[in-house]
């Protein structure tokens, strides 16, 4: 999230188009409106607009998964984060990322799909009733249309900055076209421009790492010459990480397992419904558990396209790049500039078109993720239970197409306002953090926790992010409060957001089994379906072993304890 | 209905014949400063035909008629 602020101050034009790549840029264009338009005729219920019908495959529901998270402002801050603090980088990808989507997939999922659930506040009403619905649902609204305009402006301002586009121009464009395609064909239009923009960032981005690599002369002499250029300490992903002080992230180790890991990933992957909508499109309970373990297969890929080119930028680029405060200054390149300056080092007419498009798609999938979960959201959580209850499936439909429209204007009235006031990006962004924990929490208790409350649930919640806010609006105003929050006077910014998150999380689990302990237990008939030990979980049916679930996350398990011991 | 395979098997065809023919032209006629590193290996032809023919296979492989 704070790489979105730093993308915002290079005035030069970083790369120039040629007619081919303009052409590559448009048929992309040309492509993703011609499926909404095709589309259209198949989303006119309920269950067709919302939810893609439930009946995505287990692949294309998780590369939609995937690729709802793996937008272009992603891609070149965490590009940018690995030339600034090396391959440490690279846990965003993997232990904070993998154990929480084989966690969805083997224990979470069974739950969600089980109880028909459209969304995950609609899960909270299941389990803990109409008020902690409430909440999760109108802070969810709230802050995905908002922080789909900071997305969209700072993505609008990338591109005037690599193309010398028009703001305005890339504002409308991008958004009409998300507009239009998902409220023509819904959930399922969203869904298939994703898995289509998956692919063309792979086929876009992945040449930078391969080229990189020959001209760096492999992986080992890349590590020389990071190692000669920046320090030895760039290509250690555990090794630096037994105090704060020994690595250029300013992070330990505890903050990483316990912060990242157990608490932001858990708490993203797990309950942030813009990615867990997509599972829930998927047509059976196999699939569904299949999806998040397909996804975690290519997540741990994704540092080739990502982390690669920030570490072979420091090895190959003549320049140095510098922190953003100094490039606004200087009009020298930022760290985040990285990616589109490898994109230009070695992609000709053609290639950067394609890159530039893997960009474009980058950006409009995560768009596309926010706008469908925002519109099912609204509709399902918030319109029908406390605005319109007895409404037919039509008029729900309908309410969710012109939810699309209004959610995409939203978006765009707040681009503009961050145009005008930059800082509201860095509140937007710090509201949307807030949450991601304590729901966790909330969640988590009510699957595996039976004598968790409703009451319980409500004040854990709320609590829970109360503490966030807290801890935030203390760093803010004294910002030396840092070391009490990390614990560390060495403790820099992200350790911040991996201390606040773990602090908030304990925060929400404490109030959750006080006040449940305190108050009426649900009685267990309610809880059917709903909590572990109450529920039958579902079979993945009759399959052989390699094709069931748990195979295969033990498969991608293993590859991620070998990729953390090879990388060490 | 048209699967999703199809319409990406289309994008990477169209891509990659795209990106293959710039790359041809700049082979048959390289300009004078290539303004990229590495323009020996002439990535734009290699990575281009492999896109082209993914996307074929793909296509057809997922054509609606099937």
């Amino acid at each position: 999230m704070t790489q979105l602020t730093a993308v915002l101050a290079v005035p030069t034009q970083l790369v120039h188009l040629s007619s081919i790549d303009i052409a590559i840029v448009v048929f992309y264009f040309a492509l993703v409106l011609s499926i909404g338009w095709y589309l259209k005729g198949r989303a006119n219920t309920g269950e067709d607009f919302f939810m893609a019908g439930r009946e995505m495959t287990a692949w294309v529901a998780g590369l939609s998964f995937l690729s709802a998270n793996l937008g272009a402002l992603e891609l070149m801050g965490w590009a940018g984060s690995a030339y600034q603090y090396g391959i440490l980088a690279t846990h965003w990808y993997w232990i904070g990322a993998i154990p929480a989507m084989l966690f969805l997939a083997l224990v979470m999922m069974p739950f969600y799909y089980i109880s028909k659930t459209h969304s995950v506040p609609g899960y909270l009403k299941l389990r803990f009733g109409e008020p902690s619905r409430a909440l999760s649902a109108v802070s969810f609204a709230f802050m995905t249309v908002l922080m789909s305009g900071v997305n969209m402006f700072a993505m609008a301002k990338v591109m005037q900055i690599v193309l010398g586009w028009d703001i305005h121009f890339s504002i409308w464009v991008s958004s009409l076209t998300v507009a239009i395609y998902v409220t023509l064909g819904g959930l399922r239009s969203a869904i298939f421009n994703e898995v289509l923009q998956f692919f063309l960032i792979w086929a876009g981005a992945l040449l930078i790492p391969i080229l990189g690599l020959y001209e760096a002369g492999g992986w080992t002499h890349l590590k020389v010459l990071i190692a000669q250029r920046a320090s030895e300490q760039y290509v250690h992903l555990w090794s630096t990480l037994g105090s704060f002080s020994n690595n250029p992230m300013g992070i330990n180790w505890v903050g990483i397992v316990f912060g990242l890991a157990a608490v932001i990933s858990m708490g993203y992957w797990t309950t942030d419904f813009l990615v867990v909508q997509r599972i829930l499109a998927a047509k059976d309970i196999r699939s569904a558990e299949m999806a998040p373990i397909i996804g975690a297969g290519f997540k741990m890929l994704v540092p080739i396209i990502v982390i690669l080119p920030g570490l072979l930028g420091l090895a190959v680029l003549p320049e140095k790049l510098v922190p953003e405060s100094i490039a606004s200054v200087t009009g020298a390149h930022s760290y985040n500039d990285v990616l589109p300056l490898m994109l230009a080092r070695y992609c000709g007419p053609g290639l950067l078109g394609l890159g530039v498009t893997a960009l474009i798609a980058g950006f409009m999938s995560g768009m596309a993720g926010n706008v469908s979960a925002f519109t099912t959201v609204w509709t399902y959580d918030i319109y029908r239970p406390l605005i319109h209850r007895n409404g037919s499936d039509h008029h729900y439909v309908n309410m969710g197409r012109w939810t699309t429209v209004i959610g995409v204007l939203i978006s765009v009235g707040t681009a503009y306002l961050v145009m005008q006031f930059a800082s509201i990006m860095d509140y937007v962004q710090a509201l949307f953090s807030f949450f991601i924990a304590p729901l966790f929490g909330t969640v988590v208790l009510g699957m595996l926790w039976k004598r968790a409350s409703a009451a319980g649930g409500f004040w854990g919640l709320l609590c829970g992010t109360l503490c966030s806010v807290g801890m935030w609006t203390w760093v803010k105003v004294d910002p030396s409060a840092l070391r009490y929050v990390a614990m560390s006077p060495h403790a820099k910014g992200l350790a911040q957001d991996m201390y606040q998150a773990l602090w908030s999380f304990i925060m929400c689990v404490v109030v959750t089994v006080v006040v449940s302990l305190a108050t009426k237990p649900m009685a267990e008939v309610e809880l059917n379906g709903l909590v572990y030990g109450l529920t039958q979980v579902p079979a993945v049916g009759q399959v052989p072993w390699y094709e069931k679930p748990v195979f295969w996350a033990a498969v991608v398990g293993v590859v991620f304890v070998a990729l953390n011991i090879i990388f060490w | 209905m048209i699967s999703i395979w199809f319409f990406i098997g289309i994008s990477l065809a169209v891509n990659g014949a795209l990106i293959l023919a710039a790359g041809i032209y700049q082979l048959i006629s390289p300009p004078a400063n290539p303004s990229v590193v590495l323009f020996n290996l002439h990535a734009n032809v290699w990575w281009g035909a492999l896109l082209l023919v993914v996307g074929l296979l793909y296509s057809l492989r997922f054509a609606p008629k099937r």
